[in-house]
């Protein structure tokens, strides 16, 4: 474990918290605060560590992917639009819209990475070459879809976008149900306890991205599948000598890592609100590939960055929310663009190796020939 | 050693690959527990031959017979499965991974899904006592020794029960302490029923270890044979292909005056430890002066500082007495050196550049080869066409890539650069021949020798003792950073040069 880079970690997100809680504290109690930025925090961080994750497959295996961004955007744009057709042209009950519409997002993650897969493994281009197809490929695509479909009146919805199916539902973890008897008559126990689970009330996604980081994290190191995606990652040509399959291991991870991405596409328009804007992805996948970097190409390191990255965003919408009560010392936080730019300043600083070298996998980028 | 059962049979394999027959129409066979050489230069199929056994290509034609059962071999899992293991000549191990993991990959241990660390150190454990092998299953194998990395290897062929272990080149890396070692450890295995084939173009170790001996050029067996009915003349004909001089041809030559004079100096590598101290000698022209000793006594650190690739701490070093301590390389290369470094892929060649761009690396920037900033092909293309014929260097053509020629012809696209020089004083040829084949090691001495007998200064430094004796008027003997001793080589011996390589302290002049 490497403790100085999760020392740093817990800094950043301490301090941002702590900025919160200062200028909220006339408005709320602090563990209110806290936890409802926690809570913020991990939900925005989704598509993040998703993106990370998908990262982290891909270049384990020894594919570099930064068409993360482009996967997460067309995954987006047709899980979105998926959930319209079976909702407006099939009549299929929201709930089966929604998740049907999941399904396509992951399914247009994995069919994107399988391009990167085909272009990379077989035909050896540039991996960043490759990449940067996905990605233009991905803006073209979804921005001339989208015009096509929903915009004008010789367009396909006649130049209306239809009421979507909505969005995934929270998830109630009945922590206050459990623990409301600890507390007595206490109100202010129970509001504690309130407050604590609303960290744990998240929605599907959200939730499940936590649970796949720790167990994406155990079959990367501790399984012979993970074993053997490491070591085509590392030393192909040794994985070669010993009756694996590199060519195999590459493509399935690859495509494990599209699914991922295409997750995290669902996250924007399926989970978080239900509707699409070009460019909605705004950057998202190349800040994950930052986090996984980061997080030194491991699941839980790549989370914990991720997180960073989530909080920051945090403190921008908790600065909304108490605009009304910051002092005028802090009034500068209120400009979005300043707090804004915190993942980008931050990405920037991470990436020039000053908390520690990360070494990514040897044979990352590099096709294999035999 | 009696004649036992044929374990492992190759009968007619034949294998073409794009430009050459790799391996034409070759018959194979290994008895149960020998050790069967198979000798050959670079490029001469033997490695070609045991990818085809091991399965990592497929022959054309022929077939494998293993235990008396032909069988057919898709894979590595194909000949893992038949018994075969196979340690390569550039290791097939993962730096990350511990001995365990590498060990076990793609035979792995599982108890309900996760990999069964404890029973598969176990097993190392067991295997490592039983054949002396001696390695900790839970060691990072990056930061290893290449000889315990070996180790590494061969556990990884017992752990997948082979029976028939080919070793590729195996004492390529190694010291000859290391060496010595590894002869035991085979020696070990084959009383314990394990038959091995031993491929190398060291004639010595062949001759030491090996029951049988099959010499292959050009892709044909030339010839099986025992060490006892064989020398190494006639197994050095055998794998060239025609007379081969073993010993360099020599003649005396009066030492003129002082070119290259060293004094004082001391030089820190990258992590600042200091890896030479206070080391003074000079090189007088038309004198070979070897610098003996074991890898990594200080010798890269002093050739570096000797070339200007590394700035000493202190201490000064002349060429034909112009003060060059601490210049930059092209300073220095104009002063008249003209240097033949240790990584000849690292350090002597731009890999990607083409034969006729790597050969004129040192001039590119002046006449003929440029004119006003602007580089001329066609001087390029004229002047490697004359290298290329002068030092024989095996290229189909003068535009293809460095990287695509074999060690040896890489090698000479170097020596051919540095001494077609015209102002050539001092030679610094840091382990010229390392890795190369018999023809090239003898064209590369001859070269080395026709610029001592010019007049030249000659700094050669190697681990090879065999070399260094065969080459230098006078030898030093470094060991932990400093030269222990100078002596002419009429008046040392093999023995002696062994006892100050190892840290024997005698001052001798």
């Amino acid at each position: 474990m490497d403790w100085k880079r999760f020392g740093f970690i817990a800094l950043i997100i301490i301090v941002l918290f702590s900025v919160v809680v200062m200028v909220g504290q006339a408005k709320q109690p602090p563990l209110l605060i806290v936890t409802s930025m926690l809570a913020t925090t991990i939900a925005v961080a989704t598509p993040l560590t998703l993106g990370a994750l998908s990262g982290v497959f891909c270049e384990r295996a020894g594919v570099v992917n930064i068409g993360i961004e482009g996967m997460m955007l067309t995954a987006a744009f047709f899980g979105w639009l998926g959930g319209i057709y079976m909702f407006n042209i099939f009549h299929l009950p929201p709930s089966v819209s929604i998740g049907l519409g999941v399904f396509f997002a992951v399914l247009t993650g994995a069919l994107m990475s399988l391009l990167h897969a085909m272009l990379s493994i077989t035909f050896k281009v540039d991996q960043i070459i490759g990449g940067t197809v996905i990605n233009i490929l991905a803006v073209g695509l979804t921005g001339f879809l989208n015009r096509q479909l929903f915009f004008g009146a010789g367009s396909v919805f006649g130049g209306s976008v239809p009421s979507s199916a909505g969005v995934l539902p929270t998830i109630h973890i009945p922590i206050t149900e459990l623990f409301s008897s600890v507390c007595g008559t206490s109100a202010t126990c129970l509001q504690n306890v309130q407050a604590i689970n609303r960290v744990f009330d998240q929605k599907p996604i959200a939730m499940g991205a936590v649970l796949l980081v720790f167990l994406s994290h155990y079959i990367l190191f501790n399984t012979r599948w993970g074993l053997r995606t490491r070591a085509v990652g590392e030393h192909p040509k040794a994985a070669d000598t010993v009756g694996i399959n590199v060519i195999k291991m590459r493509y399935a991870n690859v495509i494990i890592g599209g699914m991922f991405a295409g997750l995290a596409g669902a996250y924007f328009t399926i989970e978080s609100v239900p509707s699409f804007e070009p460019l909605l992805t705004n950057g998202r996948g190349f800040i994950s590939l930052a986090a996984m970097i980061f997080g030194n190409w491991t699941p839980i390191g790549a989370w914990a960055a991720s997180l960073v990255f989530g909080a920051s965003q945090a403190l921008l919408i908790n600065m909304q929310i108490f605009r009304d009560v910051i002092p005028p010392q802090w009034s500068f936080l209120q400009e979005s663009y300043i707090v804004g730019l915190t993942p980008y300043i931050l990405t920037m600083f991470i990436l020039t190796g000053i908390i520690g070298k990360t070494t990514p996998p040897a044979a990352d980028g590099v096709p294999y020939e035999k | 050693m009696t004649e036992s059962q044929i374990v492992l049979e190759a009968k007619g394999i034949t294998k073409q690959f794009p430009g050459v027959l790799a391996s034409d129409n070759v018959n194979f066979d290994l008895r149960k527990g020998e050790i069967h050489a198979l000798l050959g230069e670079n490029g001469a199929g033997k490695s070609t031959l045991m990818n085809l056994i091991y399965g990592l290509h497929r022959p054309d034609k022929g077939e494998i017979i293993v235990n008396g059962k032909t069988i057919d071999i898709h894979s590595p899992n194909d000949s893992i499965a038949a018994g075969i293991g196979m340690v390569h000549q550039h290791f097939m191990l993962i730096p990350v991974f511990t001995v365990a993991e590498n060990v076990m990959l793609g035979d792995e241990e599982t108890k309900r899904g996760s990999l069964d660390r404890i029973s598969v150190a176990k097993k190392i454990n067991e295997i490592s006592k039983q054949y002396g092998l001696d390695v900790d299953p839970n060691a990072l194998v990056g930061p290893l020794p290449v000889g315990i990395q070996q180790r590494v290897e061969i556990v990884k062929t017992l752990y997948r029960n082979a029976e028939i272990v080919i070793l590729d080149e195996p004492t390529a890396v190694l010291t000859p302490q290391e060496a010595e070692d590894l002869f035991r450890i085979m020696r070990d295995l084959t009383t314990r029923g394990v038959s091995i084939i031993f491929i190398t173009h060291k004639l010595k170790e062949v001759l030491a270890v090996a029951d049988r001996i099959t010499v292959m050029r050009a892709g044909r067996v030339i010839n099986t044979v025992k060490p006892s009915e064989t020398d190494s003349a006639q197994l050095a004909n055998m794998m060239v292909g025609r007379q081969v001089i073993l010993t360099v041809d020599k003649k005396d030559h009066e030492a003129e005056n002082e070119i290259l004079k060293v004094e004082g100096l001391t030089v820190r590598d990258q992590r600042d430890l200091e890896t030479v101290h206070n080391v003074s000698f000079s090189v007088r022209g038309g004198e070979v002066f070897g610098i003996a000793g074991v890898q990594g006594n200080g010798q890269t650190e002093l050739s570096e500082a000797l070339t200007g690739l590394r700035s000493p701490t202190s201490g000064t070093v002349t060429i034909d007495g112009k003060d060059l301590t601490g210049k930059p390389p092209r300073v220095i290369t104009e002063s008249g050196l003209a240097h033949i470094p240790e990584d000849r892929q690292r350090h002597g060649l731009v890999l990607s550049y083409t034969v006729a761009d790597n050969m004129a690396l040192c001039d590119y920037y002046h006449p003929p080869f440029s004119s006003r900033g602007v580089i001329q092909p066609k001087a390029l293309d004229e002047n490697s066409r004359k290298l290329i014929s002068a030092f024989d260097v095996r290229t189909p053509s003068p535009f293809v890539n460095a990287g695509k020629l074999s060690g040896g012809n890489q090698q000479k696209v170097i020596v051919a650069r540095e001494l077609s020089r015209d102002n050539v004083k001092l030679v610094i040829a840091n382990q010229p021949t390392r890795g190369l084949d018999v023809g090239s090691i003898e064209y590369i001495h001859s070269e080395i020798i026709k610029m001592r007998d010019r007049g030249v200064a000659v700094l050669l430094i190697s681990a090879e003792l065999d070399e260094i004796m065969a080459l230098s008027d006078r030898i030093a003997v470094m060991y932990r950073g400093q030269i222990v001793a100078v002596v002419e080589t009429k008046k040392t011996t093999r023995e002696q040069l062994g006892l100050w390589m190892a840290g024997a302290h005698v001052q001798s002049a």
